[in-house]
């Protein structure tokens, strides 16, 4: 302390833009303390990645492999032909053969088999009888996708096996009716409605969290005192902590539609622009729906488990997971309030219809309502002082 | 701005409670401008909540007053334009190098210049060559400094430093000290809460406050001279065996080894020495009335406190 008695050169203190300067000074802080956090950072890039490469490859709605059992009731050759066409799908496995109900139950109620056949006494005589007679079909439901898909190929399966082995010629009519149940078509498809999907999904996750512990993290960290010491008001606060983030989102965002056109092929056929614009609206949403959520909790555990009440209705209800048509009109309701559901509409619209924003007035007026709603919370949740 | 009468913070019957428990009650001081106000009390007295009232981070209960000539409830937000808050925990961003600290503080605050007011407070610091070091690597002692420096950056008028040398060594103490002197020779009104007894004797002024009740204040001559305390040293042999055998006789309010010697005090003089006159004459024991220290008066006001609070 050489230079003690230097008094500090007093500095001129500007006055106007006040609002916009100490907007600025958090957000500096804010991207800093972002660029510090080398795993959160990481995370930015790693989790879209993951989850669009998990959800594009390992999730596969269509059956592949599903351990079966069958439950041999006569050992004929149109039984064996059935069998065997039903394995060269691939979609079933065989595992056990068995030639009593009980066995047969039990192997479907232990969860070692998911998918059971029965053919009956008699089978081969009835249909050559042409009696159509049943083919009992058992399928543990508790997986409702995969079982579903499983029965809706087993029809067509059946059909060609017989087709082939009926050497007494075509009959008149089919010997089963064909009910095909597959709720996507081959995989490629499948991941054309995902990738839009994973946007909204990921951005909602990531972005709702990282503003929902910001916060939190400064009580905690004992730094909220000295910032609600200083002259910065609470709008200041609020929107030099979601900014640096509109851009993480952004970048997010950018690394799931870039993967998904150049990995899985999905279209972009609507407008870039109107696609950047709607998806900043929504990243902004989310952010302030998180920083709602920081205002409103005493620490960070809180905030995470809030985000996670947040975060499971919207993945349910937004119709990412389960067609929204098909829902009661409660879970309707529900669904209509949470940002996820029209950002999924005006995403999927965009990249695969290629909808104008005449088509999506609606989805991004809600978006904006919704957004400025969790602000103006927000700002007056959020407490000024200690008391 | 101060109302011109030369008086920083003026407030009268400050009262505030957490969950029913009164921390704070009918706090009343005046702290002139360009004085060091020492604040000075055992732990959970109230201190922190009173300078956090001071400051507009918590509202009183009840109470009123100015701090810098503005109101304490209703100007809040102009109050912390010219205040430098310095929090007992340290409260800047670990995260943030001592130069992104700084640079935060002078943009919140608007200087004009943000990353030359940094510089500078950073060479002031005596911190040249650790400004990119993270603010949470720094030692408890350049913590402390860099702190001062964050709340002093704006050039406030008033600063409030919460047990601000806590947990530092004496060289950083004394420093620390300096420095502070030498912002209220520019000024500066500085108002401390400490625990240490050399720190209180450097202030202009102290207050002592225990449970929420301000005690006493005045300077710290004038502290014990309101104490009315009697004090006797004796140093010798056997000062062990003397501690028990005094402690609770009537008219001594108070034992107190120090070192080698042992403090005897009382307020009522003529018990004391009552109650002493056996020892006094005992071989190996020197006896001599001192006038107390300010440790002295601020044990025996805290024992006292503590029958009448507790």
């Amino acid at each position: 302390m050489s230079d003690v008695d230097q008094p500090a050169p007093a500095r001129e203190i500007r006055e106007r833009f006040g609002f916009l300067r100490r907007s600025y000074a958090m957000l500096i802080k804010e991207f800093i303390q972002l660029k510090r956090d080398r795993v959160s950072f990481a995370m930015i890039v790693m989790l879209p990645v993951m989850q669009l490469l998990l959800f594009g490859y390992a999730i596969n709605t269509t059956p592949h492999n599903l351990p079966s059992a069958v439950l041999l009731q006569e050992d004929s050759d149109l039984a064996r032909s059935i069998l065997k066409a039903l394995e060269n799908t691939a979609y079933f496995r065989f595992l056990y053969e068995v030639h009593d109900v009980e066995d047969f139950d039990n192997l479907l109620k232990s969860g070692k088999v998911l998918f059971g056949v029965e053919i009956p006494r008699g089978f081969e005589r009835a249909v050559r009888r042409g009696d159509r007679p049943a083919l009992l079909v058992a399928a543990d439901a508790t997986d409702p996708v995969a079982a579903s898909a499983a029965i809706g190929s087993l029809g067509m399966v059946v059909q060609t096996a017989l087709k082939h082995d009926l050497y007494i010629g075509n009959p008149p009519e089919m010997p089963f009716e064909i009910r095909a149940h597959a709720r996507y078509n081959p995989a490629a498809v499948s991941s054309l409605n995902i990738v839009p999907g994973l946007v909204g999904t990921i951005l909602t996750m990531t972005m709702l969290i990282f503003t929902a512990l910001s916060v939190t993290r400064e009580v905690e960290r004992g730094t909220m005192e000295s910032l609600l010491s200083m002259p910065i008001r609470p709008v200041e606060v609020m929107f030099g902590k979601i900014i640096p983030y509109v851009l993480v989102g952004f970048v997010q965002a950018f690394l799931i539609i870039g993967i998904g056109v150049g990995l899985f092929g999905v279209p972009v056929l609507g407008n870039l622009f109107l696609l950047a614009l709607l998806s900043t609206l929504f990243i902004t949403t989310n952010l302030a729906i998180g920083y709602t959520i920081s205002t409103l909790v005493q620490n960070q555990l809180q905030a995470m488990q809030m985000s996670m009440m947040f975060f499971l209705p919207s993945i349910l209800l937004s119709g990412f997971m389960f067609p929204f048509a098909g829902m009661p009109a409660w879970a309707q309701y529900v669904g209509e309030c949470l940002p996820l559901t029209h950002y999924l509409r005006i995403v999927r619209a965009i990249m695969l219809k290629g909808a104008t924003m005449q088509n999506l007035h609606f989805d991004a007026l809600a978006l904006a309502v919704l957004m400025l709603l969790a602000m103006t919370i927000a700002v007056t949740r959020f407490r000024r002082t200690l008391d | 701005m101060s109302g011109g009468n030369g008086i920083a913070i003026d407030v009268k019957g400050l009262t505030k409670s957490f969950g029913g428990r009164e921390v704070v009650h009918d706090l009343s001081m005046q702290v002139k401008r360009g004085s060091i106000y020492g604040f000075l009390g055992p732990n959970g007295s109230g201190k922190t909540t009173t300078i956090r009232i001071l400051c507009g981070l918590l509202t009183p209960d009840s109470g009123e007053g100015t701090c810098l000539g503005f109101d304490i409830r209703r100007d809040a937000e102009k109050i912390k334009r010219q205040v430098g808050y310095m929090t007992q925990r340290f409260s800047l961003y670990q995260d943030l190098s001592v130069r992104e600290n700084l640079e935060f503080v002078a943009r919140l605050y608007g200087l004009r210049d943000a990353r030359g007011a940094a510089r500078d407070m950073i060479k002031r610091l005596g911190l040249s060559g650790r400004e990119e070091q993270l603010a949470g690597e720094l030692s408890g002692g350049w913590k402390q400094r860099l702190a001062l420096g964050a709340c002093t950056l704006p050039s406030p008028k008033l600063l409030l430093l919460d047990e601000p040398t806590a947990g530092v060594d004496p060289k950083a103490r004394r420093d620390f000290w300096n420095e502070i002197h030498a912002l209220a020779a520019d000024g500066l009104t500085v108002l401390v809460s400490t625990h240490y007894m050399d720190e209180a004797e450097r202030c202009h002024e102290i207050a002592y406050i225990a449970y929420g009740h301000l005690l006493v204040h005045g300077t710290v001559e004038e502290v014990i001279a309101k104490s009315a305390l009697t004090t006797y040293t004796v140093t010798g042999e056997d000062l062990n065996e003397l501690t028990p055998a005094l402690t609770g006789k009537p008219g001594i309010d108070m034992v107190a080894p120090f070192g080698t010697s042992l403090h005897v005090s009382g307020r009522d003089v003529a018990a004391l020495e009552t109650s002493i006159a056996p020892w006094r004459e005992k071989s190996g024991l020197r006896w001599h009335k001192s006038s107390p220290s300010l440790e002295d008066v601020f044990i025996e006001l805290m024992s006292r406190s503590k029958d009448n609070f507790q």
